[in-house]
Protein backbone atom coordinates (compact mmCIF):
# COMPACT_ATOMS: atom_id res chain seq x y z
CA UNK A 1 0.00 0.00 0.00
CA UNK A 2 1.16 3.25 -0.45
CA UNK A 3 1.29 5.72 2.04
CA UNK A 4 3.02 8.67 0.66
CA UNK A 5 2.65 9.63 -2.84
CA UNK A 6 3.96 13.13 -4.51
CA UNK A 7 3.28 13.71 -7.97
CA UNK A 8 4.90 16.27 -10.20
CA UNK A 9 5.64 18.69 -7.63
CA UNK A 10 6.84 22.24 -7.79
CA UNK A 11 8.08 25.02 -5.48
CA UNK A 12 9.12 28.28 -6.90
CA UNK A 13 11.07 30.64 -4.27
CA UNK A 14 11.63 33.93 -5.90
CA UNK A 15 11.53 32.84 -9.24
CA UNK A 16 14.17 29.99 -8.14
CA UNK A 17 12.78 26.35 -8.49
CA UNK A 18 13.61 24.87 -5.17
CA UNK A 19 11.76 21.62 -6.41
CA UNK A 20 11.38 20.35 -10.03
CA UNK A 21 8.99 17.64 -10.69
CA UNK A 22 9.55 15.48 -7.97
CA UNK A 23 7.39 12.13 -8.39
CA UNK A 24 7.84 10.00 -4.96
CA UNK A 25 5.88 7.07 -3.72
CA UNK A 26 6.63 5.82 -0.04
CA UNK A 27 4.85 2.72 0.68
CA UNK A 28 3.56 1.80 4.24
CA UNK A 29 6.18 1.29 6.72
CA UNK A 30 9.47 1.66 4.77
CA UNK A 31 11.79 4.13 5.63
CA UNK A 32 12.39 6.21 2.93
CA UNK A 33 15.66 8.19 3.16
CA UNK A 34 16.00 11.89 0.67
CA UNK A 35 19.74 12.34 0.57
CA UNK A 36 21.14 15.41 -1.31
CA UNK A 37 23.82 18.23 -1.21
CA UNK A 38 22.47 21.72 0.86
CA UNK A 39 20.10 23.56 -1.62
CA UNK A 40 19.30 19.49 -3.52
CA UNK A 41 15.49 20.60 -2.19
CA UNK A 42 15.05 17.75 0.10
CA UNK A 43 13.89 19.67 3.51
CA UNK A 44 11.57 21.59 1.49
CA UNK A 45 9.93 18.14 -0.37
CA UNK A 46 9.67 17.03 2.85
CA UNK A 47 7.74 20.08 4.44
CA UNK A 48 5.74 20.26 1.66
CA UNK A 49 4.26 16.98 3.10
CA UNK A 50 3.28 18.04 6.19
CA UNK A 51 2.30 21.62 4.44
CA UNK A 52 4.84 23.78 6.09
CA UNK A 53 6.01 25.01 2.82
CA UNK A 54 3.04 24.58 0.50
CA UNK A 55 3.93 23.03 -2.98
CA UNK A 56 2.95 25.55 -6.53
CA UNK A 57 1.52 23.01 -8.44
CA UNK A 58 1.39 18.48 -8.01
CA UNK A 59 -0.15 16.63 -5.45
CA UNK A 60 0.79 15.32 -2.50
CA UNK A 61 -1.64 12.42 -1.15
CA UNK A 62 -1.44 10.64 2.21
CA UNK A 63 -2.91 7.39 2.52
CA UNK A 64 -4.40 8.38 -0.39
CA UNK A 65 -6.35 11.33 0.28
CA UNK A 66 -5.37 14.92 -0.95
CA UNK A 67 -2.89 16.87 1.84
CA UNK A 68 -5.21 19.90 1.30
CA UNK A 69 -8.19 17.72 2.05
CA UNK A 70 -8.15 19.17 5.83
CA UNK A 71 -6.85 22.00 7.53
CA UNK A 72 -2.90 22.09 8.20
CA UNK A 73 -3.23 21.76 11.38
CA UNK A 74 -5.42 18.78 11.85
CA UNK A 75 -2.98 17.23 9.01
CA UNK A 76 -0.17 17.95 11.32
CA UNK A 77 -1.35 15.81 13.65
CA UNK A 78 -1.05 13.17 11.91
CA UNK A 79 2.23 13.78 10.66
CA UNK A 80 5.02 13.17 13.57
CA UNK A 81 7.86 15.82 12.65
CA UNK A 82 11.29 16.05 14.36
CA UNK A 83 14.25 18.65 12.95
CA UNK A 84 18.02 18.82 13.87
CA UNK A 85 18.20 21.40 16.25
CA UNK A 86 14.81 19.72 18.31
CA UNK A 87 13.06 22.44 19.06
CA UNK A 88 11.67 21.24 22.34
CA UNK A 89 9.40 23.78 23.89
CA UNK A 90 11.99 24.79 26.64
CA UNK A 91 9.44 26.23 29.23
CA UNK A 92 8.41 22.64 29.00
CA UNK A 93 9.29 19.62 30.94
CA UNK A 94 9.84 15.97 28.50
CA UNK A 95 6.54 15.28 29.92
CA UNK A 96 4.55 18.27 28.44
CA UNK A 97 6.86 18.14 25.54
CA UNK A 98 6.16 14.39 24.68
CA UNK A 99 2.33 15.02 25.49
CA UNK A 100 2.25 17.92 22.50
CA UNK A 101 0.18 16.10 20.27
CA UNK A 102 -2.17 14.28 22.25
CA UNK A 103 -3.37 17.10 23.83
CA UNK A 104 -3.69 18.68 20.97
CA UNK A 105 -5.90 15.86 20.44
CA UNK A 106 -8.07 16.49 23.14
CA UNK A 107 -6.82 12.54 24.90
CA UNK A 108 -7.69 11.90 28.14
CA UNK A 109 -4.66 12.70 30.84
CA UNK A 110 -4.03 9.11 31.72
CA UNK A 111 -3.47 7.75 28.62
CA UNK A 112 -1.63 10.66 27.65
CA UNK A 113 0.47 9.76 30.71
CA UNK A 114 0.62 5.83 30.34
CA UNK A 115 1.51 7.15 26.35
CA UNK A 116 4.41 9.42 27.67
CA UNK A 117 5.68 6.63 29.89
CA UNK A 118 5.81 4.03 27.25
CA UNK A 119 7.86 6.37 24.63
CA UNK A 120 10.20 7.34 27.36
CA UNK A 121 10.92 3.30 28.32
CA UNK A 122 11.20 2.35 24.02
CA UNK A 123 13.60 5.45 24.18
CA UNK A 124 15.71 4.46 26.80
CA UNK A 125 14.84 7.07 28.95
CA UNK A 126 14.03 6.38 32.36
CA UNK A 127 10.68 8.00 32.90
CA UNK A 128 11.00 8.00 36.43
CA UNK A 129 13.90 10.32 36.22
CA UNK A 130 13.08 12.05 32.94
CA UNK A 131 9.21 13.22 33.25
CA UNK A 132 9.81 16.34 35.22
CA UNK A 133 12.83 17.78 33.86
CA UNK A 134 13.20 20.43 31.29
CA UNK A 135 15.25 20.39 28.07
CA UNK A 136 18.29 22.75 29.62
CA UNK A 137 18.93 19.80 31.89
CA UNK A 138 19.32 17.05 29.02
CA UNK A 139 22.47 16.36 26.73
CA UNK A 140 21.91 16.64 23.06
CA UNK A 141 21.31 13.12 22.69
CA UNK A 142 18.77 12.80 25.12
CA UNK A 143 17.34 15.74 23.96
CA UNK A 144 16.80 14.13 20.56
CA UNK A 145 15.39 10.88 22.13
CA UNK A 146 12.91 13.46 23.55
CA UNK A 147 12.33 15.04 20.08
CA UNK A 148 11.52 11.67 18.61
CA UNK A 149 9.31 10.23 21.47
CA UNK A 150 7.42 13.94 20.85
CA UNK A 151 7.05 13.16 17.16
CA UNK A 152 5.76 9.57 17.33
CA UNK A 153 3.63 10.64 20.37
CA UNK A 154 -0.10 10.58 18.68
CA UNK A 155 1.20 7.10 16.74
CA UNK A 156 1.44 9.39 13.64
CA UNK A 157 1.13 7.62 10.33
CA UNK A 158 4.37 9.30 8.81
CA UNK A 159 6.85 10.44 10.27
CA UNK A 160 9.28 13.07 8.77
CA UNK A 161 12.53 13.73 9.67
CA UNK A 162 14.88 16.94 8.85
CA UNK A 163 18.34 15.99 9.40
CA UNK A 164 17.42 14.57 12.95
CA UNK A 165 20.82 13.27 13.95
CA UNK A 166 22.85 15.82 12.19
CA UNK A 167 24.01 17.51 15.40
CA UNK A 168 25.00 15.03 17.24
CA UNK A 169 28.52 13.43 17.78
CA UNK A 170 29.52 10.39 15.87
CA UNK A 171 29.02 7.82 18.53
CA UNK A 172 25.41 9.31 19.67
CA UNK A 173 24.18 9.43 15.82
CA UNK A 174 25.29 5.85 15.49
CA UNK A 175 23.18 5.10 18.50
CA UNK A 176 20.24 6.63 17.58
CA UNK A 177 20.68 5.28 14.49
CA UNK A 178 20.21 1.66 15.57
CA UNK A 179 17.32 2.98 17.91
CA UNK A 180 15.64 4.93 15.19
CA UNK A 181 15.91 1.13 12.97
CA UNK A 182 14.70 -0.58 16.03
CA UNK A 183 11.62 1.48 16.53
CA UNK A 184 10.82 0.93 13.09
CA UNK A 185 11.19 -2.29 12.77
CA UNK A 186 8.84 -2.81 16.07
CA UNK A 187 6.14 -0.16 15.11
CA UNK A 188 6.05 -0.56 11.25
CA UNK A 189 6.13 3.30 10.45
CA UNK A 190 6.57 4.91 7.74
CA UNK A 191 9.13 7.17 7.98
CA UNK A 192 10.81 9.69 5.72
CA UNK A 193 14.24 11.34 6.67
CA UNK A 194 16.13 13.65 5.35
CA UNK A 195 20.11 13.66 5.19
CA UNK A 196 23.43 14.84 3.52
CA UNK A 197 25.07 12.45 5.05
CA UNK A 198 25.56 9.01 2.11
CA UNK A 199 26.40 6.36 4.88
CA UNK A 200 23.51 7.81 7.28
CA UNK A 201 21.35 7.14 3.88
CA UNK A 202 23.15 3.77 3.38
CA UNK A 203 22.56 2.44 6.34
CA UNK A 204 18.97 3.63 7.15
CA UNK A 205 17.54 3.80 4.04
CA UNK A 206 14.74 0.57 2.57
CA UNK A 207 14.32 3.52 -0.59
CA UNK A 208 17.43 6.13 -1.28
CA UNK A 209 15.85 9.28 -3.10
CA UNK A 210 18.68 11.40 -4.04
CA UNK A 211 18.11 14.91 -5.00
CA UNK A 212 20.15 17.73 -7.17
CA UNK A 213 19.11 20.98 -7.64
CA UNK A 214 15.34 20.21 -7.16
CA UNK A 215 15.05 16.79 -9.05
CA UNK A 216 15.36 13.39 -8.27
CA UNK A 217 18.27 12.05 -9.29
CA UNK A 218 17.68 8.35 -8.88
CA UNK A 219 15.92 6.01 -6.22
CA UNK A 220 16.39 2.72 -5.13
CA UNK A 221 18.08 0.50 -2.58
CA UNK A 222 21.28 0.63 -1.12
CA UNK A 223 22.76 -1.75 -3.51
CA UNK A 224 21.12 -0.13 -6.41
CA UNK A 225 23.30 3.07 -5.65
CA UNK A 226 26.59 0.82 -4.88
CA UNK A 227 26.49 -1.04 -7.87
CA UNK A 228 24.39 0.84 -10.24
CA UNK A 229 24.46 4.54 -10.39
CA UNK A 230 22.92 6.05 -13.13
CA UNK A 231 25.27 8.85 -13.23
CA UNK A 232 28.94 10.42 -12.22
CA UNK A 233 26.99 12.77 -10.07
CA UNK A 234 25.34 9.98 -8.31
CA UNK A 235 29.04 7.88 -8.70
CA UNK A 236 30.61 11.03 -6.90
CA UNK A 237 27.95 11.29 -3.93
CA UNK A 238 28.04 7.66 -3.02
CA UNK A 239 32.06 8.34 -3.04
CA UNK A 240 33.62 6.34 -5.61
CA UNK A 241 36.61 4.81 -4.07
CA UNK A 242 34.66 4.02 -0.80
CA UNK A 243 32.14 1.66 -2.89
CA UNK A 244 33.34 -1.32 -2.15
CA UNK A 245 33.53 -0.41 1.56
CA UNK A 246 30.39 0.78 1.66
CA UNK A 247 28.90 -2.23 0.04
CA UNK A 248 30.45 -4.19 2.95
CA UNK A 249 28.59 -2.24 5.14
CA UNK A 250 25.16 -3.19 3.61
CA UNK A 251 25.62 -7.20 4.82
CA UNK A 252 26.12 -9.03 8.22
CA UNK A 253 28.32 -10.69 9.32
CA UNK A 254 25.56 -13.94 9.50
CA UNK A 255 25.05 -13.78 5.94
CA UNK A 256 28.37 -14.54 4.90
CA UNK A 257 29.90 -16.79 7.81
CA UNK A 258 30.15 -20.18 7.50
CA UNK A 259 29.19 -23.19 9.49
CA UNK A 260 31.10 -23.99 12.97
CA UNK A 261 35.05 -24.52 12.64
CA UNK A 262 37.19 -24.32 16.17
CA UNK A 263 38.94 -21.16 14.84
CA UNK A 264 41.13 -19.33 18.07
CA UNK A 265 41.03 -15.52 18.36
CA UNK A 266 38.83 -12.53 19.19
CA UNK A 267 35.38 -13.27 18.47
CA UNK A 268 33.03 -11.25 16.33
CA UNK A 269 29.28 -10.53 16.95
CA UNK A 270 27.28 -12.43 13.94
CA UNK A 271 25.46 -9.02 13.73
CA UNK A 272 28.12 -7.08 12.84
CA UNK A 273 28.55 -5.67 9.17
CA UNK A 274 31.27 -7.01 6.93
CA UNK A 275 32.85 -3.53 6.90
CA UNK A 276 33.71 -4.22 10.63
CA UNK A 277 35.03 -7.70 9.94
CA UNK A 278 36.94 -6.06 7.41
CA UNK A 279 38.84 -3.22 9.60
CA UNK A 280 38.87 -6.53 12.52
CA UNK A 281 40.72 -8.65 9.82
CA UNK A 282 43.32 -5.83 8.61
CA UNK A 283 43.78 -4.61 12.52
CA UNK A 284 44.23 -8.21 13.98
CA UNK A 285 45.82 -9.06 10.80
CA UNK A 286 44.08 -12.31 10.80
CA UNK A 287 42.53 -14.27 7.64
CA UNK A 288 39.49 -15.73 9.15
CA UNK A 289 37.50 -15.07 12.46
CA UNK A 290 35.03 -17.33 15.17
CA UNK A 291 31.85 -15.87 14.70
CA UNK A 292 29.21 -15.76 17.82
CA UNK A 293 25.64 -14.78 18.06
CA UNK A 294 23.71 -12.81 20.44
CA UNK A 295 24.11 -14.69 23.32
CA UNK A 296 28.04 -15.00 22.96
CA UNK A 297 27.72 -18.74 21.85
CA UNK A 298 29.92 -19.81 18.93
CA UNK A 299 28.15 -19.21 15.66
CA UNK A 300 30.52 -20.00 13.13
CA UNK A 301 33.31 -18.79 11.25
CA UNK A 302 34.32 -15.38 8.73
CA UNK A 303 37.27 -16.08 6.66
CA UNK A 304 38.61 -13.03 4.54
CA UNK A 305 37.57 -14.72 1.10
CA UNK A 306 33.73 -14.82 2.12
CA UNK A 307 34.34 -10.81 2.22
CA UNK A 308 33.91 -11.40 -1.65
CA UNK A 309 30.60 -12.39 -2.59
CA UNK A 310 29.76 -15.38 -4.45
CA UNK A 311 28.51 -14.66 -8.37
CA UNK A 312 24.70 -15.17 -8.32
CA UNK B 1 7.26 24.65 41.12
CA UNK B 2 9.88 26.92 43.16
CA UNK B 3 8.07 27.71 46.76
CA UNK B 4 6.43 31.38 46.38
CA UNK B 5 8.69 32.95 49.37
CA UNK B 6 9.39 36.39 48.97
CA UNK B 7 12.93 37.82 49.06
CA UNK B 8 14.40 39.46 51.92
CA UNK B 9 15.06 42.44 49.67
CA UNK B 10 11.33 42.96 49.04
CA UNK B 11 10.43 42.28 52.23
CA UNK B 12 12.89 44.66 53.33
CA UNK B 13 11.70 47.73 51.10
CA UNK B 14 8.19 47.38 51.48
CA UNK B 15 8.74 46.93 55.14
CA UNK B 16 11.02 50.47 55.04
CA UNK B 17 8.64 52.19 52.67
CA UNK B 18 5.47 51.01 55.07
CA UNK B 19 7.72 52.05 58.59
CA UNK B 20 8.31 55.57 56.46
CA UNK B 21 4.55 56.15 56.21
CA UNK B 22 3.77 55.54 59.64
CA UNK B 23 6.63 57.18 61.21
CA UNK B 24 7.05 60.91 58.69
CA UNK B 25 3.97 62.33 60.35
CA UNK B 26 5.14 62.14 63.91
CA UNK B 27 9.26 63.00 62.79
CA UNK B 28 8.56 67.11 63.04
CA UNK B 29 10.96 67.28 65.95
CA UNK B 30 14.23 65.45 63.51
CA UNK B 31 13.40 67.33 60.54
CA UNK B 32 13.32 70.38 62.35
CA UNK B 33 16.62 69.39 64.49
CA UNK B 34 18.14 68.37 61.02
CA UNK B 35 16.89 71.71 58.91
CA UNK B 36 16.99 74.44 62.09
CA UNK B 37 16.91 77.40 59.29
CA UNK B 38 13.03 76.15 58.00
CA UNK B 39 10.11 77.25 59.41
CA UNK B 40 8.06 74.46 58.31
CA UNK B 41 10.45 71.45 58.61
CA UNK B 42 7.12 68.86 58.24
CA UNK B 43 4.99 68.83 55.06
CA UNK B 44 1.14 68.32 56.14
CA UNK B 45 -0.47 70.14 53.30
CA UNK B 46 -1.45 66.04 51.98
CA UNK B 47 -1.44 63.40 54.14
CA UNK B 48 2.22 61.51 52.85
CA UNK B 49 -0.51 57.86 52.80
CA UNK B 50 -2.51 59.43 50.57
CA UNK B 51 0.12 61.23 47.98
CA UNK B 52 1.36 57.23 48.05
CA UNK B 53 -2.06 56.07 46.89
CA UNK B 54 -2.88 58.98 44.09
CA UNK B 55 1.11 58.69 43.17
CA UNK B 56 0.26 54.76 43.01
CA UNK B 57 -2.74 55.19 41.16
CA UNK B 58 -1.53 57.11 38.42
CA UNK B 59 1.61 55.04 37.90
CA UNK B 60 -0.62 51.81 37.81
CA UNK B 61 -3.20 53.42 35.42
CA UNK B 62 -0.63 54.59 33.08
CA UNK B 63 1.07 51.44 33.03
CA UNK B 64 -1.36 49.67 32.52
CA UNK B 65 -2.55 51.47 29.55
CA UNK B 66 1.43 51.68 28.32
CA UNK B 67 1.99 47.69 28.46
CA UNK B 68 -1.06 47.01 26.98
CA UNK B 69 -0.46 49.62 24.16
CA UNK B 70 2.91 48.46 24.11
CA UNK B 71 2.68 44.51 24.06
CA UNK B 72 -0.35 45.11 21.45
CA UNK B 73 2.17 47.12 19.19
CA UNK B 74 5.61 44.82 19.43
CA UNK B 75 2.82 41.77 19.04
CA UNK B 76 1.27 43.75 15.49
CA UNK B 77 5.09 44.36 14.23
CA UNK B 78 6.36 40.97 14.68
CA UNK B 79 3.07 39.57 12.53
CA UNK B 80 4.04 38.65 8.98
CA UNK B 81 0.88 40.99 8.24
CA UNK B 82 2.22 44.19 10.74
CA UNK B 83 5.95 43.54 9.19
CA UNK B 84 6.22 45.83 7.31
CA UNK B 85 5.43 48.50 10.07
CA UNK B 86 8.17 47.31 11.94
CA UNK B 87 10.20 50.26 10.30
CA UNK B 88 8.37 52.52 11.49
CA UNK B 89 7.66 51.68 14.94
CA UNK B 90 11.58 50.97 15.61
CA UNK B 91 12.43 54.59 14.34
CA UNK B 92 9.04 55.88 16.56
CA UNK B 93 10.63 54.17 19.34
CA UNK B 94 14.00 55.49 18.94
CA UNK B 95 13.25 58.87 18.40
CA UNK B 96 11.20 59.14 21.49
CA UNK B 97 13.43 57.13 23.76
CA UNK B 98 16.03 59.84 23.37
CA UNK B 99 13.49 62.49 25.08
CA UNK B 100 14.07 62.85 28.15
CA UNK B 101 10.96 62.39 30.45
CA UNK B 102 10.97 65.81 31.78
CA UNK B 103 10.33 67.07 28.08
CA UNK B 104 7.78 64.91 27.27
CA UNK B 105 5.83 66.15 30.20
CA UNK B 106 6.69 70.01 29.10
CA UNK B 107 5.53 68.72 25.58
CA UNK B 108 2.53 67.59 27.19
CA UNK B 109 1.37 70.10 29.39
CA UNK B 110 0.44 72.86 26.67
CA UNK B 111 -0.98 70.71 24.62
CA UNK B 112 -3.59 69.30 27.00
CA UNK B 113 -3.55 71.67 29.72
CA UNK B 114 -2.78 71.26 33.38
CA UNK B 115 -3.85 68.36 36.00
CA UNK B 116 -3.48 64.60 35.84
CA UNK B 117 -4.43 63.89 32.37
CA UNK B 118 -1.14 65.27 30.91
CA UNK B 119 0.80 63.68 33.47
CA UNK B 120 -1.47 60.18 32.56
CA UNK B 121 -0.69 60.50 28.70
CA UNK B 122 3.14 61.95 29.34
CA UNK B 123 3.55 58.91 31.65
CA UNK B 124 1.65 56.43 29.40
CA UNK B 125 3.66 57.71 26.06
CA UNK B 126 7.10 57.33 27.79
CA UNK B 127 6.12 54.17 29.32
CA UNK B 128 5.05 52.53 26.00
CA UNK B 129 8.65 52.43 24.46
CA UNK B 130 10.33 50.06 27.02
CA UNK B 131 6.78 47.98 26.52
CA UNK B 132 7.22 47.78 23.03
CA UNK B 133 11.04 46.93 23.12
CA UNK B 134 10.41 44.72 25.63
CA UNK B 135 8.29 42.54 23.33
CA UNK B 136 9.69 43.04 20.08
CA UNK B 137 13.02 42.04 21.59
CA UNK B 138 11.58 38.63 23.68
CA UNK B 139 9.53 37.76 20.32
CA UNK B 140 12.42 37.98 18.75
CA UNK B 141 14.46 35.89 21.03
CA UNK B 142 11.90 32.63 20.81
CA UNK B 143 14.24 30.09 18.37
CA UNK B 144 12.94 30.00 15.04
CA UNK B 145 13.53 26.01 15.82
CA UNK B 146 10.79 26.29 18.43
CA UNK B 147 8.45 28.17 16.24
CA UNK B 148 8.66 25.55 13.52
CA UNK B 149 7.94 22.84 15.55
CA UNK B 150 5.41 24.02 17.14
CA UNK B 151 3.58 24.82 13.52
CA UNK B 152 5.13 21.21 12.17
CA UNK B 153 2.84 19.52 15.66
CA UNK B 154 -0.01 21.08 14.50
CA UNK B 155 -0.76 23.89 17.04
CA UNK B 156 -2.96 26.90 15.60
CA UNK B 157 -1.34 30.16 15.28
CA UNK B 158 -2.91 31.84 18.17
CA UNK B 159 -1.99 28.70 20.54
CA UNK B 160 1.23 29.28 19.23
CA UNK B 161 1.36 32.66 20.34
CA UNK B 162 -0.49 31.71 23.64
CA UNK B 163 1.77 29.02 24.98
CA UNK B 164 4.71 29.34 23.10
CA UNK B 165 5.90 32.89 21.94
CA UNK B 166 4.36 34.69 24.76
CA UNK B 167 5.38 32.46 27.86
CA UNK B 168 9.00 32.24 26.11
CA UNK B 169 9.14 36.17 25.37
CA UNK B 170 8.13 36.84 28.99
CA UNK B 171 10.91 37.48 30.77
CA UNK B 172 12.35 39.73 28.42
CA UNK B 173 8.94 41.47 27.80
CA UNK B 174 8.76 41.65 32.06
CA UNK B 175 12.17 43.45 31.92
CA UNK B 176 10.88 45.96 29.32
CA UNK B 177 7.41 46.45 32.01
CA UNK B 178 9.79 46.62 34.96
CA UNK B 179 12.10 49.39 33.40
CA UNK B 180 8.63 51.02 32.11
CA UNK B 181 7.17 51.15 35.50
CA UNK B 182 10.20 51.92 37.87
CA UNK B 183 11.02 55.17 35.58
CA UNK B 184 7.18 55.98 35.44
CA UNK B 185 7.39 56.23 38.93
CA UNK B 186 10.07 58.61 38.68
CA UNK B 187 8.82 60.77 36.33
CA UNK B 188 5.03 60.72 37.79
CA UNK B 189 6.90 62.90 41.02
CA UNK B 190 8.27 65.13 38.07
CA UNK B 191 4.31 65.17 36.76
CA UNK B 192 3.68 67.83 39.63
CA UNK B 193 4.95 70.48 37.98
CA UNK B 194 1.48 69.89 35.36
CA UNK B 195 -0.34 69.80 38.62
CA UNK B 196 -1.06 66.10 39.15
CA UNK B 197 -1.20 65.04 42.88
CA UNK B 198 1.67 62.64 43.39
CA UNK B 199 4.55 62.24 45.57
CA UNK B 200 6.05 65.05 43.91
CA UNK B 201 4.31 67.92 45.74
CA UNK B 202 6.55 67.84 48.58
CA UNK B 203 9.80 67.67 46.19
CA UNK B 204 7.73 70.66 44.17
CA UNK B 205 6.59 72.90 46.60
CA UNK B 206 9.89 72.46 48.89
CA UNK B 207 12.03 73.23 45.57
CA UNK B 208 10.03 76.52 45.12
CA UNK B 209 9.77 77.39 48.52
CA UNK B 210 14.01 76.75 49.59
CA UNK B 211 12.19 74.51 51.81
CA UNK B 212 14.56 70.83 51.71
CA UNK B 213 13.20 69.11 54.42
CA UNK B 214 10.09 69.16 52.54
CA UNK B 215 12.18 67.39 49.04
CA UNK B 216 13.69 65.10 51.74
CA UNK B 217 10.62 63.29 52.55
CA UNK B 218 9.07 63.72 49.20
CA UNK B 219 12.46 61.82 47.44
CA UNK B 220 12.44 59.21 50.53
CA UNK B 221 9.23 57.70 50.04
CA UNK B 222 9.82 57.96 45.47
CA UNK B 223 12.34 56.49 45.74
CA UNK B 224 11.58 53.51 48.25
CA UNK B 225 8.26 53.13 46.00
CA UNK B 226 10.21 52.35 43.15
CA UNK B 227 12.55 49.80 44.81
CA UNK B 228 10.12 48.23 46.27
CA UNK B 229 8.27 48.03 42.38
CA UNK B 230 11.83 47.09 40.98
CA UNK B 231 11.79 44.34 44.01
CA UNK B 232 8.90 43.28 43.15
CA UNK B 233 9.21 42.45 39.34
CA UNK B 234 12.85 40.96 40.25
CA UNK B 235 10.52 38.11 42.32
CA UNK B 236 8.17 38.13 39.40
CA UNK B 237 10.74 37.25 36.86
CA UNK B 238 11.88 34.29 38.82
CA UNK B 239 8.65 32.86 39.77
CA UNK B 240 8.28 32.90 35.74
CA UNK B 241 11.07 31.32 34.40
CA UNK B 242 11.41 28.00 36.11
CA UNK B 243 13.02 26.46 32.63
CA UNK B 244 16.12 28.85 33.36
CA UNK B 245 16.98 28.76 36.69
CA UNK B 246 20.42 28.16 38.19
CA UNK B 247 18.40 25.55 40.74
CA UNK B 248 20.61 22.92 41.53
Amino acid sequence: MTMLELKAVNKFFNGWQAVADVDLQVAAGELAVLIGTSGSGKSTTLKMINRLIEPDSGSIRLAGEDIRSQPPEVLRRRIGYAIQSVGLFPHWTVEQNIAAVPSLLKWPKARIRERVVELLELLHLPAAQFLARYPHQLSGGQQQRVGVARALAADPEVLLMDEPFGALDPVTRGTLQQELLRIQALSGKTIVLVTHDIDEALLLGQRIVLMDKGRVVQQGSAQDFLLHPASDFVRDFVGQSDVGVRLLGLDTVASRMRPLQPVSGEPIAASATLREALSAFVARRVSSLPVIDAQGQPAGVLHFADLLPVAA
Amino acid sequence: MKPARLPAALWLSSGLLLALLYLLPHSAGLFAWLFPEVERPLYTQDSFASLVLAHLLLVLASSLIAVLGGVAAGLLASRPAGREFRPLLDSVLAISQALPPVAVLAIAAPLIGFGEWPALIALVLYGLLPVTQGTLAGLASVPDSVLEVARGLGMGRWRILWQVELPLAAPVLLAGVRTSVVINIGTAAIASTVGARTLGLPIIVGLSGFNTAYVLQGALLVALLAIVADQCFDWLAHRLSPHVGVEH
